[in-house]
């Protein structure tokens, strides 16, 4: 224990020296991304704005302690217990901050909505990300190429993530670039992120999934320029390893402090297989159709069999998109029953 | 409030009954509400399922009406035949209460023995609640709804041997009075399922 | 399958070092303290005024004892994890592999909310509140008795897992599908199951009953707008209770039937829906920490009403402003999981009504505050817990509404900067709310004073060890470290992680001072008898009574005319009156029912943990023939005569006018 405690001080006083040269490195407040230098400033605004209240109440109930503490002779009126004048402003100063920050908030949310494609003159990369038990999965389709705990892109390009897990929740997070989303089997969800300035940042799984979640760990690179993006997408090609739907389930199998593994070809569809294993008992279409939900459903389903991708928004709240995102295996469940009736 | 609060305190004085009917009543009237979140739980459980049948059946293929119609009335009439119990209850007619309990519960376990062979069937089919979300919703609802009548069931079995072993006290007036409420109780959570479930499912 | 289930000498993990220490640490000393029992011959004590008593006052008393040895277990999870971090970084993996480490976080959540938390507050809450409505017990003493032993049942269930099996490793939410039969096939998730919804149901009747002894049992005279704020603020969370745990027991239910019969609830395969686990797990988990804190938001205003001498400023502001917080706590549930993808509509919603909460909770701090306006503010321990609330609350307030702004959240969810917030409100709020209740509180319950020397090195060292604690955790939040890691490679954290470990230290030394106080005071509680039953001043009727009161609470059930009805009794001289006679007094008779049929009930969920399906069955049947053995047992009352009731009067009165000189 004593050992423990030497350690610790000397530790300290170094890291404190450590710390005030390097400031908050590589955390939140330190974004190299659109996204996470909007969720900052959000941060500080928003403090600042509570803070309003919050010092005036800390130096109140110490000064009043202080002020009003027995022995000293000021005024003394123990029944004195209501004042119109004072309720009003008590409860009128927290409402008027909150309505400043409920408005702020309602902006914010919007405008950070991690399914909002960003604006860019550049169009943007698809990924997509399978988090399994215990390392991440990256696909780029329209690249046909696949990594493990690495997943680049060029600076100033927007990417959309499209994120799935194989088995248990996690929360894909890149804390410099900003926002996190769950992944979640059967399920699709998006974030879209972009990188103002080449550089490696630390990604992890932020949500506890077992006993190798703190491994679950991986780079993301954002290359200087897509030249250097290109190379890396022939690095990845040049690997040979392909990924296919026995190589997938080898992969898949329980794994810590998984090494960086490049795949140069993926079976098209994987993404979608995936997903699918698990939503394909969500329902039959039969049941839907008519329903209030049916002509939205129609569209996303005209789109899943275009391109092969989930539907934009397939979100546990929005029930009508949950369902929706269930029709293309539906149709085969249904279809299955139905010669299984036949027969 | 505070007057009938005042009198409750003067008839406890008078009585010097610890535990004065009303608190029994209201207390299991509070009971009642958190039974009925737990409805809610399972009724909102089922909503999000309901649809999520893993290419099994659906609540279109398995519902017969005619039969849970039938089901449905043996309950309903349950509850009717209670209150008679209840008004002989009320004037102390032991013959009477008997009567009615003795009547309540044949139909109380009519529609259970109904239930669990509609369970059966299903699981017979291979339509047990293993196969799909649906399915679990499914049996879990109405099996939640099925254990409170059989709890019920019990229930009104001990208060049947109470009235023919002992006579009427205050005790067992207000003993009969939640289980009537409880009974009453679970028949509109039974409409419920039976609006929600079989015939929402079923058309 | 064995007659044991799944239970064999494998299930006992005697090759953990650390196990096996803590295990030999619990056979000592319940060796001697039985032997200390024996020795002193109080087993009869024990076993016939406090396990089978149905008085709310003695069950408060063991409920808090309760709280606070699974504080201590607690707490041991809590010192195990940040020496874990502190030692296991930089790439080290430390003492503790996740198979254990896992457990230890999940217990810690647990214990501490469930069987430290809800007793701690629950206990406050039997002493106090029939007493403060001028009741002489609650509406249902039996079934008190039978919530605390329900409650003691999911205790033991817990504790066990440490011995025989395992617990759960999934964190204290217990997520599917990770909770699932799938990913967690061991028995640790069963015994969280029953654990929780064991002492769940306790909880939900000890709501029950509260509510009825408030709405059926105050004293004549006593409006709902005159009952004391301690009593509303129970009220509101008693509500809360109600309307929330049949959630929880529902919820655990679903996850019961997936892992025992193959059921798809939450199951990834068969078309189930873990988000609906989330949803409805929140629907409860969220009400309950409103359930938590409001108590202690009673005891503050109880305290800073008292000990300045004056009435709480705006009593109506107060009870209003609780009843928004309960009714807003209940639709906010969504913002423990913004990050799940729902549309920003839904998302600035639960945000923005999230939000909305601080308002109230900003009035009654405001209203603290011009209580003391004018007071003549006494600095005692329950001052000091009460103004270090103050303080530390807020902060936490703040952290919280930057958590309700979802796009905050987007990058703070899940981090220790969340972890520091909640611990921020829970022990900045509800603990240091209970620990005031406990020093206010305490020569009312127990007849003698807590020594104030111990009491304030407590208080300081809870709060300088709580602030070097948890404001490293904020940082490391910003820097990007997510809860729940085992070991970590980051030279910048390292620094937060050593002070939050001292932070841990100097709160263990807080602790320890509070051990210490009550040994102190239990040594020296000759010399500081409260012998007027009204050490503080009071201003509510619990004061009224002598220290500790009377088995009956009131000799005659007060008339009340003022929302401070003591002070006004004392204003116009009817405290204290003597009376030549007194009528007989009714009371319930001790029982043992409560113990069995809670024994039986945890015995069951032991055997269902195991798979052990003739025990559970067993069980099942005993907790069932006691039940209806205790519904047609008529021995269930008996009356205090008249000369008693005299006799205990007049000695309390006396001591009363000694007292005063």
């Amino acid at each position: 224990m004593i050992l423990l405690l030497t350690r610790i001080l000397s530790k300290i006083a170094l890291a404190i020296t450590v710390a005030l040269l390097a400031g908050c490195q590589g955390g939140v407040l330190d974004p190299k991304g659109q996204v996470g230098i909007e969720e900052k400033q959000l941060i500080i605004v928003a403090t600042v704005l509570m803070l309003l209240v919050v010092i005036p109440v800390i130096f109140m109930t110490l000064y009043f302690a202080w002020k009003y503490r027995e022995g000293r002779n000021e005024i003394y009126e123990p029944k004195w217990s209501h004042s119109t004048k004072i309720e009003t402003i008590v409860w009128a100063v927290p409402i008027v901050i909150i309505i400043i920050l409920g408005v702020i908030t309602w902006k914010s949310t919007h405008a950070l909505d991690p399914y909002k494609p960003l604006k860019s003159d550049k169009e943007h990369i698809n990924v997509q990300v399978v988090s399994l038990n215990w390392k991440w999965l990256f696909i780029y389709p329209d690249l046909g190429i696949a990594t493990v705990n690495e997943v680049a892109f060029p600076a100033d390009v927007p990417v959309a993530f499209n994120i799935s897990s194989d088995g248990i929740m996690n929360s894909f997070f890149i804390p410099q670039l900003g926002s996190q989303i769950y992944a979640m089997a059967g399920m699709v969800t998006k974030v879209h992120l972009i990188a103002n300035e080449p550089g490696t940042f630390k990604g992890f799984s932020s949500n506890f999934s077992g006993p190798g979640f703190t491994g679950m760990k991986f780079k993301a690179i954002a290359t200087p320029n897509e030249a250097d993006f290109d190379k890396w997408v022939a690095k990845v090609k040049a690997s040979g390893n392909a990924l296919t739907s026995a190589s997938f389930a080898e992969l898949a199998k329980d794994s810590e402090n998984h090494p960086v593994e490049y795949f140069g070809t993926v079976k098209p569809g994987l993404f979608n297989d995936i997903v699918m294993k698990f939503m394909k008992d969500y329902g039959r279409v039969e049941i839907l159709k008519g329903g209030p939900f049916d002509s939205k459903m129609m569209q996303e389903m005209d789109k899943l069999n275009q391109n092969g991708s989930m539907g934009h928004d397939s979100m546990s709240m929005d029930h009508g998109s949950v369902d929706h995102n269930k029709m293309k295996m539906g149709q085969e469940s249904s279809d299955k029953m139905n010669t299984e009736a036949d027969k | 409030m505070s007057t009938t609060h005042m009198n409750a305190h003067v008839a406890h004085d008078e009585h010097h009954d610890h535990h004065p009917a009303p608190h029994n009543v209201f207390g299991f009237w509070l009971y009642l509400m958190t039974d009925c979140l737990l409805f809610a739980s399972v009724f909102a459980t089922y909503a999000v399922l309901f649809m999520n049948t893993a290419g099994g059946v659906s609540s279109k293929d398995i519902f017969e009406l005619d039969f849970v119609l039938v089901e449905t009335a043996a309950l309903l009439i349950s509850s009717i035949t209670y209150g008679f119990a209840m008004v002989c209850a009320h004037n102390r007619n032991r013959a009477g209460t008997l009567l009615w309990l003795f009547v309540t519960f044949a139909f109380g376990a009519v529609f259970i023995c109904m239930e669990l062979y509609e369970f059966h069937h299903l699981i017979e089919a291979g339509n047990g609640p293993q196969r799909s979300a649906f399915l679990t919703a499914f049996f879990t609802l109405v099996g939640t709804h099925g254990l409170h009548v059989t709890a019920g069931l019990i229930w009104m079995a001990i208060l049947i041997v109470e009235l023919l072993k002992s006579g009427f006290g205050s005790r067992t007036v207000t003993r009969l009075s939640c289980l009537s409420l409880f009974w009453h109780f679970l028949d509109v959570v039974w409409i419920c399922v039976f609006t929600f479930v079989y015939l929402m499912g079923a058309v | 399958m064995s007659i044991l289930g799944k239970l064999s000498l494998h299930s006992i993990p005697y090759d953990v070092p650390i196990l096996v220490g803590t295990f030999c640490g619990v056979v000592v000393l319940a060796s001697i303290v039985i032997g200390l029992i024996t020795y002193y011959k109080k087993w009869g004590v024990l076993w016939n005024d406090w396990f089978t008593s149905i008085d709310h006052k003695r069950l408060g008393i063991m409920y808090i004892v309760l709280a606070l040895v699974m504080l201590l277990r607690g707490f041991a999870d809590a010192m195990m994890m940040r020496l874990q971090l502190a030692f296991a970084t930089d790439g080290g993996t430390g003492y503790l592999p996740p198979h254990h480490y896992d457990q230890i976080f999940t217990a810690h959540g647990v214990i501490m909310i469930i069987f430290m938390a809800m007793p701690f507050m629950i206990g406050l809450m039997n002493i106090v509140l029939p007493l403060q409505i001028g009741a002489r017990d609650v509406a249902f003493p039996f079934m008190n008795n039978l919530s605390f032993w329900l409650t003691v049942g999911g205790a033991i269930l817990i504790n066990i897992s440490l011995f025989i099996g395992e617990f759960a490793k999934t964190g204290w939410v217990a997520y599917p599908p990770l909770a699932g039969l799938k990913f967690s096939p061991d028995v640790g998730v069963d015994y969280y199951i029953w654990a929780l919804q064991i002492s769940g149901i306790g909880t939900t009747l000890t709501a029950v009953n509260f509510l009825a002894t408030v709405f059926k049992m105050r004293a004549p005279g006593m409006k709902l707008m005159d009952m004391p704020i301690f009593t509303w603020t129970c009220t509101w969370a008693n509500i809360l209770i109600a309307l929330s745990f049949p959630i929880l027991t529902a919820v655990l239910a679903m996850l019961t039937l997936d892992r025992y019969l193959d059921f798809h609830f939450f199951t990834i395969a068969g078309g189930g829906n873990s988000m609906m686990y989330i949803n409805l797990f929140w629907a409860w988990g969220h009400p309950e920490v409103y359930i938590l804190v409001l108590p202690a938001f009673g005891i503050f205003s109880e305290v800073v009403s008292t000990f300045t001498g004056k009435r709480l400023f705006g009593y109506k502001s107060m009870v209003w402003a609780t009843a928004s917080i309960s009714v807003l706590g209940f639709i906010v549930w969504l913002h423990h999981f913004f990050t799940m993808g729902s549309s920003a509509n839904v998302n600035a919603f639960f945000g923005v009504a999230t939000m909305i909460i601080a308002i109230p909770t900003g009035v009654k701090l405001f209203n603290w505050l011009f209580t003391m306006y004018r007071g003549r503010l006494r600095i005692t321990v329950p001052v000091m817990w009460t103004l270090g609330f103050m303080v530390t609350f807020t902060i936490g307030g703040m952290t919280g509404v930057l958590l309700a702004v979802p796009g905050a959240d987007y990058v703070l969810h899940n981090s220790l900067f969340l972890i520091a917030h909640f611990h921020n409100t829970i022990i900045g709020g509800a603990v240091f709310g209970y620990l005031a209740g406990f020093a206010f509180w305490f020569p009312k319950a127990m007849g003698f004073h807590l020594n104030v020397k111990l009491g304030k090195a407590a208080f300081w060292c809870w709060l300088i060890g709580f602030f070097l604690a948890f404001m490293p955790l904020y940082v490391l939040g910003f820097l990007g470290m997510t809860r729940r890691l085992n070991h970590t490679n980051n030279p910048q954290w390292d620094m937060w992680l050593y002070i939050a470990l001292i932070g841990a230290f100097v709160i263990m030394a807080g602790i320890a001072c509070q051990l210490l106080q009550l040994y102190v005071s239990f040594r020296d509680r000759k010399q500081n008898l409260d012998t007027t039953g009204d050490p503080w001043n009071g201003h509510t009727l619990e004061w009224s009574t002598a220290s500790p009161p009377q088995v009956y609470n009131f000799a005659e059930i007060p008339t009340v005319y003022d929302i401070d009805a003591f002070t006004d009794m004392k204003e116009k001289g009817t405290a204290y009156v003597r009376k030549d006679s007194y009528a007989p007094i009714h009371m319930p008779k001790n029982t043992k029912a409560g113990m069995a049929i809670a024994g039986s009930v945890t015995i069951m969920g032991f055997a269902l943990i195991w798979h052990i399906w003739w025990l559970a069955a067993l069980g099942l049947l005993g907790g069932f023939i006691s039940l209806v053995a205790r519904a047609y047992t008529s021995d269930v009352d008996y009356y205090i005569q008249p000369d008693e009731v005299l006799r205990t009067e007049t000695a309390h009165l006396d001591s009363n006018n000694v007292a005063k000189g």
